[in-house]
């Protein structure tokens, strides 16, 4: 367990080359999942219409999560795996909305407001532990995900009731302690998705020759807010924070010589992760509508890191569009791949368990590469 | 009580504190509460007994395993799954040849093991290039490697009814009862009852044996040479020893003891269990070895045992206590899931601190 390098490996040089090698150098990992993905769809001959709603649909859903994960890169944390934390607060607060009944965008806005103080400083808390455990940030928060997994069962299952009284036919088990395994979320499902449809309704009916492209429907105003998150983040990386993360990702040294408070920098780095990912989980369940209590937030972490890799970042460096054709081309997958088992073996759960193999096994293959390349890097 | 030999205590009681440490007097006594408070509820003592030293015995050799990767410097070994998953296709394929007793945990053994020396390897190497960030990695192939087994239990050739989906006829089942092949032939060997407690003779043997086997290699050239890569590659180098050769070989060990642990433990569960089942089984095994006191830095099977002994017995008891106090509520499964990851930050937190 040596401690992590300060030797910043050499990214490739990102100037405006737009040669086609530059290119296949900076997105080799996307290409590759790309063409998969054109396989998949061929092998399962699946209907245009049917894909493009359903992975615009879970681009709405997936991407503001997926885009949270690029401050905590940028400041040298690695991938965050303890958006988890944060995704528990989001449900926090809309365990509290739907609790005193608020519907409606007006219930989706009073969640995004309670999740921000529970998440600030459940993110402070991940961000101090992570910082006693420098060069092995990845794995910590992803324990600490587990870890806080136990708390909020413990909270929601055995002290809700008991310590902490709430009496909610609806929401609370017949036993009066404990909330529900799911939870539905009847008013405040597509909340946000449909908040513009007074503007327009999101129904999209094209055709190219004879082909007849729509109905589609598309989530604008969510697609809206995570274009505003994209400015907000590209925003961030510009100002003066932003550059002390960027100097404090680089090499944590010397920007504690450069008089930068390298600790600070970094909890602040997870601090906003964590809120943000509180903000995407609200987004991912207000557009599926119901809540599993004790398990929607365990696989967001995993699925979140997943998209952003097949995006082609690396551990150390993320960008938005990593996070955009991250998260397009992972659902892609995602909707082919039991289809495509179920062409290519006759059973459809080869597909499902392939989808899981495959997010696990591009963490796997991201997170060594990098490694790789890292010492490949530093043995110069 | 003169002042010096006052001091004398206190010093006594600090310095066995400090052995002992904050984690495990926390532990130690949750458990001894857990241990009263079944007395006060005037539960059958002998049935927690029985079952917490089957646990213990079913679990020590996973535990075991966490070990060599310890010593030689790898950390903890969340890649356990790799080795988990040789010893399932072991169980099974033995299973399928229909052998019965212990000539079908002899044919599993004998076909998981070089299965894992294998597998162990090419999971050394992957390592040796991933140097710093091996317990991510490891993770994350084992999570990989567990669910891709998923579609070879799936599509494997194995076609023997009693394993397969009734319906269907196609992949292997989630779980296959071991009952007419080689389940319980450790518990029940030289079983005997004492106070109206079963002891499993034969898998506290079987335990017991690779303990002392590890313990002995440990004392050996090797295993000696192994400790020193671990505590200090440079010196190591410089003495003539073959860095990458004992990392490789530690986690080899580690992968092949994995194998035999899952061997013993489907046998005393009685079930082989299949598809996503192996894929937390590190944590546990983390946890163990880190509550019996082992640090990323040192390790010894002192720990291993402790740690076993303490966090199974823990987590057999805990739910049918609560379960008669709380009347009904299930907690324990809340607290292994606070204690084990609890443990396991609070490691990877203080490794620095030398």
């Amino acid at each position: 367990m040596s401690e992590q390098s300060t030797a910043q490996v050499e990214t490739p040089a990102r100037g405006l080359g737009v040669g086609i090698s530059s290119i296949l150098r900076n997105w080799s990992v996307p290409i590759f999942f790309l063409v998969i993905s054109i396989a998949g769809i061929a092998a399962a001959r699946l209907d245009i219409n049917y894909l493009i709603n359903e992975v615009v649909g879970r681009f709405g859903r997936n991407a503001f999560l997926v885009i949270s994960l690029i401050i905590p890169v940028m400041a040298g944390l690695g991938l965050n795996f303890g958006i988890v934390i944060g995704a528990m607060a989001g449900q926090t607060a809309l365990v509290i909305v739907t609790h005193y009944r608020i519907d409606g965008l007006a219930g989706f806005m009073l969640a995004a407001v309670i999740s921000v103080p529970i998440a600030m400083m459940l993110g402070w808390l991940v961000g101090r532990t992570l910082n006693q455990a420098k060069g092995r940030e990845m794995v910590t928060s992803m324990i600490m995900g587990f870890f806080a997994n136990g708390i909020y069962q413990l909270v929601f299952l055995v002290l809700l009731g008991t310590l902490i009284p709430m009496k909610d036919p609806v929401l609370i088990l017949g036993s009066g302690i404990g909330l529900r395994n799911t939870i539905d979320l009847i008013g405040l499902s597509y909340s946000l998705d449909r908040a513009m449809d007074w503007l327009w309704n999101g129904f999209v009916f094209t055709s190219i020759g004879a082909t007849r492209l729509g109905p589609w429907r598309f989530p604008i105003c969510t697609l809206l807010v995570i274009g505003i998150l994209c400015v907000v983040t590209t925003f961030i990386t510009r100002t003066k924070l932003g550059q002390e993360m960027r100097a404090v990702g680089q090499d944590m040294h010397i920007a504690q010589v450069a008089g930068i408070n390298v600790d600070r920098t970094r909890i602040i780095a997870t601090m906003m992760s964590t809120v943000l990912a509180a903000w995407g989980q609200l987004i991912f369940l207000q557009n599926i509508g119901t809540f599993n209590t004790y398990s929607s937030h365990e696989q967001v972490g995993m699925f979140s890191v997943a998209a952003i890799l097949v995006g082609g970042a690396t551990t150390r460096r993320a960008t938005i569009w990593n996070a955009i054709v991250g998260t397009l081309l992972f659902h892609t997958l995602f909707v082919v791949s039991p289809l495509a088992g179920q062409r290519l073996f006759g059973v459809s759960q080869v597909g499902e368990y392939f989808r899981s193999f495959l997010a696990y096994g591009v963490i796997a293959v991201a997170l060594a590469l990098h490694a790789w390349q890292g010492r490949a890097g530093k043995s110069k | 009580m003169s002042d010096e030999s006052k001091a004398d205590v206190r010093q006594y009681v600090r310095n066995a504190y400090e052995q002992l440490g904050l984690p495990r007097l926390i532990i130690i006594i949750f458990l001894l509460s857990l241990f009263a408070l079944a007395v006060i509820m005037r539960m059958d003592l002998a049935i927690l007994v029985k079952d917490s030293i089957t646990r213990i015995g079913m679990n020590g050799i996973l535990v075991l395993a966490m070990l060599p990767t310890l010593a030689c410097g790898v950390g903890l070994n969340f890649g356990l799954p790799v080795g988990v998953i040789a010893g399932l296709v072991g169980a099974v394929t033995s299973m399928n040849w229909g052998l019965k007793g212990f000539a079908g945990f002899a044919a599993a053994m004998a076909i998981a093991i070089p299965l894992a020396v294998i597998a162990g390897y090419l999971y050394a190497m992957l390592l040796e290039r991933v140097q710093g960030q091996e317990m991510m990695v490891g993770t994350y192939v084992g999570f990989s490697l567990v669910s891709g087994m998923c579609m070879f239990w799936l599509l494997a050739p194995y076609r023997n009814p009693a394993m397969i989906f009734a319906l269907g006829g196609k992949g292997l089942r989630t779980t296959i009862t071991l009952d007419r092949t080689f389940g319980k032939v450790l518990n029940d060997f030289l079983g005997f009852s004492i106070l109206d407690v079963y002891i499993p003779t034969g898998l506290l043997l079987f335990m017991g044996v690779f303990y002392v086997a590890i313990a002995l290699f440990f004392k050996s050239k090797a295993g000696l040479a192994m400790r020193t890569v671990g505590s200090n590659p440079m010196y190591a180098r410089s003495s003539g020893i073959n860095v990458q050769g004992m990392r490789t070989l530690g986690v080899i060990l580690s992968t092949v003891l994995a194998a035999i642990g899952i061997l013993v433990y489907s046998q005393s569960y009685g079930f082989v269990q299949l598809y996503t089942a192996p894929l937390t089984a590190a944590f546990p095994a983390v946890a163990s070895v880190l509550i019996g006191g082992a640090s990323l830095r040192k390790a010894t099977i002192g720990h291993a045992l402790l740690g076993t002994v303490l966090f199974h017995t823990l987590l057999t008891i805990a739910l049918p206590v609560t379960q008669t106090v709380l009347q009904g509520a299930d907690i324990s499964e809340i607290a292994r899931m606070i204690m084990s990851n609890g443990m396991i930050i609070y490691a990877l937190t203080r490794a620095e601190r030398r």
